[in-house]
């Protein structure tokens, strides 16, 4: 097999500081490459070289690509070449129809510069079947699931008669059904000949569909192993890879002192918020002891951030009845400073959006949701307090930060995570809800929220976890939910763990439902 | 592993110096700003008479600017605060000309109707979630139409001297004789008390910094500042005590603006303007109410507004329909060429009070040289769009990282500033010409001015290399 794609001693140095340093990446013609390391480890910088969003003459280092060394001066040059990156944050434009997303930027023109609509619908609607999607090309992409957007851009850069396909974190904000048909896509392109370098911290997925995969660990490579050399694809070695050492335990140990019941929800009824005719969730009851980790297990779409949303100060749903008690006594949360009196803390899911004030600095973000209760008198800020809770928690949990003052967007993601879980454990409270707590972090920074975790639940604390990554949720959890269509379809008990048990319920649940 | 010890150095001091450099980024322009008009008017803008003129025509300005800062921190403007000086300014002079009624009462009812303004805008913007700009934009036709209406199309006065007073007055004065000079007391003593406070405040934060781990910065660069500041205050207050000493209303200004600095760097309802600029929803899941804030930065907005009506009004001694048009401009301007980032979250007093002060000085600076109006606008609307643009040029990572040392005096913001600079140092000395006896003075300095700059571009240059 020819190799397609060599990146040949590439350094890149953002004032002095060396991103990446004499990278060498060999793709084969014909394979799926992935590219794995912690966040920060230079997978990106280094895919931003390819494309050129890093013009050549700013790095060293020779890029040979189908035998020619290339000199990109941007991302329309690299992509004339074939050469097409899809971004984690999709760049879809929403209010636009699939077919105008397809060929947005590559439009099909007629009369010079007018665009040819009935041309655009044609080969939109090609394209999406080449991809097996059955979709009107004029839905607007705004109506689509995540999954499907994900196939979207996919057919924009096969319409730009994609040779070598890019991928940054494809399936990380899709549910594993949704994955899995991307997966099956790229091996079928695979099959038609399309070469792709798919970056993921997605251990199982990479083993499962990549034909090579190099490691990169602190701008340097680290190593490619290959599934055709007889080498076997083994994640315990690509996270040795990663993290620079072996990781015998992916999930801390921890000894669980169970108490006595801290919170408990009955016959918890929500009505969607987009269609309050319609209950989101029904009838939900549950509970939480102290120092038990309790895990909201469920496809995506089940309800498990409405529900948490919903509890803590109704900032999901149109309404909803039912009955909450917190150590035994019958509480209501009519809003977000309520539950945080009352301490209950919620940690969302997507931490830039609904986690992170970006712009502001690490102490400003960890004070954030505790203002009124910790960190003020009447009205009047206590600065000392701020700065000295701020570089407790930062050594307790370990931010890897130059200063409580770098603001936080300049943080990698699992660094941001943990000011985040840093704010609410400012809160102190004795019911904690985490919600994707590492999702689209690398191993090492997973490790460390785990182990938070634990030592959360071992100082008493009454902790939920919803997560999508099954096995996380089976090795943290002492028991688990399942929610299903917004109902809880069973329970199961830490003996009972396991993950085909997990999608029994499910499948029974919809089943019954189904019948019903 | 060396490498990655050295990054986080590197990171902070950028961040750091970036922010100090703005600041101190702001302040040189003002002071270079008043010193080109220095040169252009024959010093006329540094008389005792025009530095007062200078503080009693700005008062409003700076005064909605404050209210405009909390808008705009959080990502909106108030287009109605023009229309709101007019409409409370009106009522006031119609309170107390037609209807004789107690002067602090008609204060009072001016700044009551500012108050009513803002909740009827906020119940818009909060309750309905009308988007701010659609809501005061409605408003600014509304107001100004209703004090139209109330004031018949005419302008309402004289108002009484006890109602002047406000926009006009002085505080109490205690004039002496220095050295042949006359001099009013209390403003110098303001002045020194001012410097002590700014001596002292900067020594706290050293300790503070210092006290909490933080880096300090070098005494050189505290004496800087420290001297920087104490020079502008007492400038002012010296010319002021050569005049007719403190305006009443620069004190009324200065109670503000302390007010405000503390309420936005001090407290609980600051830092969550700040938060809800940042990011709302992340705000709203911290226990924010995201509409609580936003109806209260409105009807403070307005509150400010009918403040400011009445200082005008005062100053006038008159209210007049047309009165405060596109001051919302000014005020929305002087926080944007302060430093407050446009998408919101960010933004200070200061940089809101030193970018009501640039706008002023242009303002006073074209007056002095006879410039028309119209050309007053062109330049007001340039200067907006530069400093919005330099100040995102530098904000730009694109743009490569500073270098770790940045010392004020090395002219950081020369390059754009350098070549205005020396158009109207050209400018000024065409102009004068005639007077030749002057030239030869005039070009010495001028071209002083311009190495210095030329310095600053070498070095500014040098140390904004990408990298």
């Amino acid at each position: 097999m020819d190799n397609i794609l060599e990146m040949r001693h590439i350094t890149k140095d953002f004032s002095g500081v060396k991103a990446l340093d004499d990278v060498n990446l060999v793709v084969r013609q014909g394979e799926i490459h992935a590219l794995c390391g912690e966040n920060g480890a230079g997978k990106s910088t280094l895919m931003n070289v390819l494309s050129g969003v890093y013009p050549y003459g700013s790095y060293t280092g020779d890029i040979v690509y189908k035998g020619e060394v290339q000199k990109f001066s941007d991302i329309k040059a690299s992509e004339k070449t074939g050469i097409v990156i899809i971004h984690q944050e999709l760049a879809l434009i929403p209010l636009l129809t699939v077919a105008e997303n397809i060929f947005i930027g590559n439009e099909n023109l007629k009369y010079g510069q007018v665009i040819d609509w009935e041309e655009t619908q044609r080969k939109a609607a090609e394209v999406l079947k080449s991809i097996g999607m059955h979709e009107n090309v004029n839905r607007k992409v705004v109506d689509l699931g995540m999954g499907q957007q994900q196939m979207i851009e996919i057919a924009k850069a096969l319409a730009k008669n994609a040779k070598l396909l890019i991928l940054d974190e494809p399936t990380s904000a899709l549910n594993d059904e949704e994955s899995n048909t991307l997966l099956e896509l790229l091996l079928k392109l695979k099959q038609q000949g399309l070469t792709s370098i798919m970056i993921s911290h997605k251990l199982n997925e990479v083993s499962r569909v990549a034909d090579s995969i190099t490691v990169i660990r602190d701008g340097h490579t680290i190593e490619t192993i290959q599934r055709d050399h007889g080498d076997p694809i083994d994640e315990n070695r690509i996270i040795k890879g990663m993290v620079g050492r072996e990781l015998t335990n992916r999930y801390p140990e921890r000894h669980a002192e169970i108490g006595e019941t801290v919170f408990e929800v009955k016959d918890w009824t929500v009505q969607d918020e987009d269609d309050p005719t319609r209950e989101r969730l029904s009838h939900i009851s549950f509970n939480v002891k102290k120092g038990e980790v309790v895990g909201f297990a469920g496809l995506m779409g089940a309800g498990r951030t409405e529900l948490a949303m919903s509890l803590f100060g109704h900032t999901y749903g149109a309404g909803s009845r039912g009955k909450i008690f917190k150590h035994g006594k019958e509480i209501t949360i009519p809003d977000v400073q309520s539950a945080i009196d009352q301490h209950i803390a919620y940690v969302p899911e997507d931490r830039k959006t609904y986690g992170l004030v970006l712009i502001d600095d690490i102490k400003w973000n960890m004070s954030l949701a505790s203002l009124k209760s910790r960190f003020s008198e009447n009205g009047i800020l206590k600065a000392d307090d701020e700065i000295h809770a701020a570089e407790d928690y930062s050594k307790k949990i370990n931010v890897k930060a130059d200063s409580l003052t770098q603001r936080v967007e300049s943080l990698s993601g699992g660094n941001q995570q943990k000011v985040v879980l840093a704010k609410w454990m400012l809160s102190d409270p004795d019911v904690l809800i985490l919600d994707e707590p590492t999702r689209g972090i690398d191993v090492g920074a997973k490790y460390e929220i785990y182990t938070v975790i634990n030592q959360l639940a071992e100082s008493g604390k009454a902790v939920v976890v919803i997560s999508s990554d099954m096995e996380e949720l089976l090795g943290l959890s002492d028991r688990i939910y399942v929610l299903n269509e917004g109902e809880i379809a069973g329970e199961l008990q830490k003996e009972e763990f396991d993950q085909e048990a997990v999608m029994r319920i499910i499948m029974a649940h919809s089943a019954r439902r189904e019948t019903a | 592993m060396m490498s990655q010890a050295a990054t986080p150095d590197v990171h902070s001091n950028f961040k750091e110096n970036l922010k100090g450099l703005k600041e101190y980024g702001m302040i040189i322009a003002l002071v270079v700003i008043y010193a080109i008009f220095a040169f252009m008017s024959d010093f006329k803008n540094v008389s005792p008479m025009n530095v007062n003129n200078l503080i009693m025509q700005n008062s409003y300005v700076i005064v909605l600017a404050l209210g405009m800062l909390l808008c705009c921190l959080t990502g909106n403007v108030d287009l109605s605060v023009g229309s709101v000086v007019a409409f409370s300014g009106a009522i006031a002079a119609i309170m107390v000309v037609d209807y004789q009624m107690a002067i602090p009462l008609a204060i009072l009812a001016a700044i009551g109707i500012g108050l009513l303004v803002g909740v009827w805008q906020g119940f818009f913007i909060s309750k309905l979630g009308v988007a701010p700009f659609i809501v005061t934009l409605a408003n600014m036709l509304v107001f100004r139409g209703l004090a139209l209406v109330v004031l018949n199309g005419q302008t309402k006065g004289p108002l009484p001297q006890e109602f002047t007073q406000i926009g006009a007055g002085y505080m109490p004065q205690f004039f002496t004789t220095i050295g042949g000079t006359k001099f009013e007391l209390l403003a110098l003593t303001a002045g020194l008390l001012l410097s002590a406070l700014i001596v002292f405040m900067e020594i706290r934060s050293r300790r503070n910094k210092a006290k909490n781990g933080f880096e300090v910065p070098s005494v050189g660069a505290s004496i800087f500042k420290v001297g920087v500041s104490v020079a502008i205050v007492n400038f002012f207050t010296v010319k002021l005590a050569m005049y007719m000493g403190l305006p009443l209303v620069l004190m009324i200004v200065a109670v503000l603006v302390a007010f405000y600095a503390f309420l936005t760097n001090r407290t609980v309802p600051g830092r969550q303007i700040y938060a809800v600029g940042g990011n709302r929803k992340a705000a709203a899941l911290s226990g924010i109410k995201v509409n609580k804030v936003m109806f209260w930065i409105y009807v403070n907005m307005g509150i400010l507004a009918g403040l400011a009506g009445v200082i005008l009004t005062a100053r006038n001694a008159s209210a007049t329909p047309k009165a405060g048009d596109m001051f919302e401009m000014d005020a929305i301007a002087a926080c944007y060429i302060g430093g407050t980032a446009v998408p919101g979250g960010e933004g200070t007093v200061t940089g809101a009070v030193v970018g009501a002060l640039i706008m002023g000085v242009l303002n006073n600076g074209m007056s002095l040289l006879g410039w028309s109006v119209d050309i007053q606008r062109v330049v007001k609307g340039l200067v907006l769009l530069a400093a919005v643009a330099i100040d995102l040029h530098f904000k730009s990572k694109k743009n490569g990282y500073l270098r770790p040392v940045i010392r004020p005096w090395d002219w950081s913001l020369a390059p754009p500033i350098s070549r205005l600079c020396w158009l109207m140092v050209r400018q000024a000395l065409s102009l004068r010409a005639a007077s030749a006896g002057r030239i030869s003075w005039k070009m010495a300095s001028g071209l002083i001015v311009w190495r210095q700059f030329g310095r600053g571009f070498r070095l500014a240059t040098q140390r904004w290399q990408l990298t």
